[in-house]
């Protein structure tokens, strides 16, 4: 890999002569550069970041190999349909305040979606470059620009918009109401974010390690939008401490993205011993508890020998947690292939780094205990692959008399999570589907006028960025609601599709 | 921030602490519970509401001081703070239309019930509160108790009121007849042992569940219990459930889980203690 030898942006002397742009064809001929990371066997001890981060140069390089095509795919390819050519090409031209201002216009929360979002399927997944050889490292380029924002908030310009006089309640603080807090803000309305726990930031900071997603990443991103004028008030459990219809009479519009907080266990024998967490309590005490850290007041179980059960993103950041505990053996125990694990490649390609061990076409049949309840094993089965079932994957089949026991004295329980009640019980007018998950309409409004969701309360457990989406596109609805045009214009329902119109 | 506006000890272990919180104040029903946290770094603990004053805006809290975490919120003077207050949480108290209730409370389960006897006599139900301690300065609430009904005190010690455990005058008040509903709130082998010996005579039966917590909300699973052989979790299906239906020996195997790093707590406390020459009286309930 060739680095340039440019220092550093142009200093105010502005000493450093213009470059000639590129060719296409030059540009073709740059390899795309590699995050620097720190070495698998020494992150597996601490919870520093695994991706330090592209530096200046490297940056530099890659926005290079962008060849800002008309008709970019890679913005189709984003759930919050971030303007990617842009915010590279101001980069690669120096212009790193307008690149940080481009890129905060389109998403709220860039320092996060430039470290957790599955790029390989949405806008690196989509760049033409991807059809012969490596797309732009786009995730990378995001990040740098987002970090530098951060780093340098002063340099960006302050908006000041018109207020509105109109209060949007936004119910939950993940990756969906932060987004659509941060957009609904900087439209002019008065926003309040209601969040159950303790401190903002939803799956962000209870969820994904610092490994990760430092926190103090969330944190800043968070500010930031407290900065833009968002209120947020913590310990806050609606349903609980307050009720829908209440909330519903104080402001002029609601968005409620609670996610899909209840973990599903895996109903076999020996669940309830003493060593069986579900992913959501061993993450959540690791995390917002701050049990990674020897002083912290709440206790952890340090496995040994620890076995997660489960195949996607979850599951990868609660073994990789394992690791970090010290355990010497950590094991995925999922009942597919290699092919069919939902999580990203990234997080396998580091667990694997990392020393993690993979039992795959494996499922569990019961949990296995001492005489004191203590977890000593899990009797599993070993599986093939079938038929392909209702979501097109080959379903994994029992191979009769294959059951062994892996010897482990923790389980994580990490095979998803689904819909909690808690809120839409106390809103018997929400109309929610046969699993509990809100209906909302093509717009996000459910069956309660004025009363939008999103994010995985609507579509089930998936990723960050799509709940951004969500929250992106609801927070545009709500805008438009607000302003008494309904159904809204200019804002395509299917997708999240703004026409330059509606977006001035 | 929730400041403390009262504070008042209440046995050797246990403290009464009335705390602002105006918007739980306001909705709060019997048999619900917050979730504190001290501050910054601290454990999010689970304390059933005892009381509320909507007017003043205040929630009554009474802890028992058994580990580190509830050292700390016992040692709150008035004029302190409590950074963190969720809730009010879990279903509230399914109260009996009519008839006699007997109400049993064990040690700082007594703190629990009294919400529950305030509800049913402010129903009109005839309560009758069955408490007990180790000794008479163990014994809590009791005047505030009679102010709802009668009340038997048991000691083991035979220091004050009856000799014995709560059970024994539980029997007695069963075999005289016309009880139509217990609710037992203390340790698991109290809950249980009322459990068992109400079954025979078919009184419905209630206790409450202190199952281990993190959020309260349903998101962390880990107070889940079994209760008629299904899973629940105490913080949102409960935390009260029908005592002949629970898994006991479950919940207090569950509640161990964390006993070696609680001990290892205490003893760091007490070395700090030491060090301070200022060391205080650690009781396990």
């Amino acid at each position: 890999m060739t680095e340039p030898t440019s220092p550093g942006p142009a200093g105010e002397d502005g000493a450093e002569a213009p470059k000639a742009p590129l060719s296409n064809k030059e540009r073709m001929k740059i390899d795309r550069v590699a995050m620097p990371e720190q070495e698998g066997d020494i992150r597996a001890h601490n919870f520093g970041e695994v991706n330090l981060g592209l530096t200046y140069q490297l940056a530099m390089l890659e926005a290079e190999r962008c060849i800002q095509c008309p008709k970019p795919f890679c913005v189709d390819g984003c759930p919050v349909r971030v303007d990617i050519p842009r915010f590279i090409k101001f980069l690669r031209d120096g212009e790193i305040a307008q690149a940080a201002e481009s890129l905060l216009n389109d998403n709220a929360l860039p320092c996060v979606t430039g470290r957790v979002c599955p790029q390989e399927t949405q806008c690196e997944g989509v760049c033409i470059r991807a059809k012969k050889g490596n797309p732009v490292a786009i995730g990378y380029l995001e990040r740098f620009v987002a970090d530098w924002a951060q780093a340098n908030i002063d340099q960006l310009p302050t908006a000041h918009p018109t207020q509105t006089g109109k209060k949007v309640g936004i119910v939950g603080s993940g990756p969906a109401g932060l987004t659509a807090a941060g957009e609904l803000a900087r439209r002019g309305h008065d926003v309040t974010v209601f969040e159950a726990f303790h401190a903002p930031g939803g799956v962000l900071i209870y969820g994904i390690p610092e490994f990760r997603l430092p926190k103090d990443i969330v944190q800043a991103e968070v500010d930031r939008l407290v900065s833009d004028g968002v209120k947020i008030e913590v310990d806050a459990i609606v349903g609980r401490t307050y009720t829908i219809p209440e909330l519903r009479e104080d402001y002029d519009a609601l968005f409620l993205a609670v996610g899909a907080g209840l973990p599903v266990f895996m109903n076999v024998p020996g669940e309830n011993f003493k060593g069986v967490y579900s992913a959501n309590e061993y993450l959540t005490r690791v995390n917002l508890m701050g049990a990674w850290n020897a002083d912290s007041k709440t206790p952890i179980l340090h496995g040994q020998r620890v076995v997660v059960v489960g195949g996607g993103n979850v599951a990868m950041d609660s073994v990789r947690t394992a690791r970090r505990l010290g355990a010497a053996e950590a094991t995925i125990v999922y009942r597919r292939s290699l092919d069919e694990l939902p999580a990203r490649k990234e997080e396998v390609h580091h667990a694997k780094d990392e020393g993690v061990r993979f039992e795959l076409l494996t499922a569990p049949e019961e949990v296995i205990g001492d005489e004191n309840r203590w977890v000593t094993g899990l009797r599993v089965s070993s599986m093939e692959l079938g038929e392909p079932d209702k979501s097109g994957r080959r379903r994994p089949v029992k191979i009769a008399g294959s059951e062994h026991v892996i010897e482990c004295d923790l389980v994580v329980v990490a095979i998803g999570t689904r819909a909690n009640p808690l809120l839409t019980g106390s809103a018997p007018e929400l109309t929610v589907n046969e699993y509990g998950y809100m209906i909302a309409d093509e717009w996000g409004m459910t069956s309660m006028p004025g009363v939008f969701a999103g994010g995985d309360i609507v579509r089930g457990a998936a990723t960050v960025i799509l709940a951004m989406g969500d929250g992106k596109r609801s927070a545009q609805a709500i805008d438009s609601y607000l302003k008494g045009v309904w159904p809204p214009e200019g804002v395509d329902p299917k997708g999240n599709r703004e026409t330059a119109a509606a977006a001035g | 921030m929730h400041p403390v506006v009262e504070r008042e000890q209440l046995s050797p272990n246990v403290v009464r602490l009335v705390v602002e919180a105006p918007r739980i104040a306001k909705v709060r029903r019997p048999g619900q519970f917050v979730i504190v946290r001290k501050g910054p770094g601290a454990e999010r603990i689970p304390l059933t509401i005892a009381d509320n004053d909507p007017e003043a805006g205040t929630i009554t809290l009474m802890i028992q001081a058994i580990g580190v975490s509830t050292t700390e919120l016992t040692s709150l003077q008035v004029g302190d703070a409590i950074q963190d207050v969720a809730g009010p949480l879990g279903r509230e108290t399914d109260l009996i239309a009519s008839g006699h209730a007997v109400c049993v409370g064990g040690g700082v389960g007594t703190a629990v019930l009294l919400p529950i006897v305030k509800a049913l006599s402010e129903k009109g139900i005839h309560v009758t509160s069955v408490i007990g301690g180790r000794s008479k300065e163990w014994v809590i609430l009791e005047p505030e108790l009679r102010a709802c009904g009668d009340v038997v005190v048991c000691t083991d010690d035979g220091s004050y009121g009856r000799h014995g455990f709560v059970t024994q005058a539980l029997k007695d008040l069963l075999d005289a007849g016309g009880v139509d509903a217990v609710y037992a709130i203390g340790p698991v082998p109290m809950m249980k042992a009322v459990s068992e010996m109400t079954q025979p005579y078919g009184v419905d039966t209630t206790v409450s569940l202190n199952a281990i917590m993190v959020d309260g909300t349903g998101m962390c699973g880990g107070c889940r219990v079994t209760v008629g052989g299904q899973t629940k979790y105490a913080c949102v299906d409960g935390p009260e459930f029908d005592a002949h239906a629970v898994n006991f020996q479950e919940l207090a195997d569950r509640l161990t889980t964390y006993r070696s790093f609680e001990q290892a707590a205490l003893a760091r406390q007490a070395d700090e203690a030491a060090k301070g020459a200022c060391a205080t009286t650690e009781v396990k309930a």
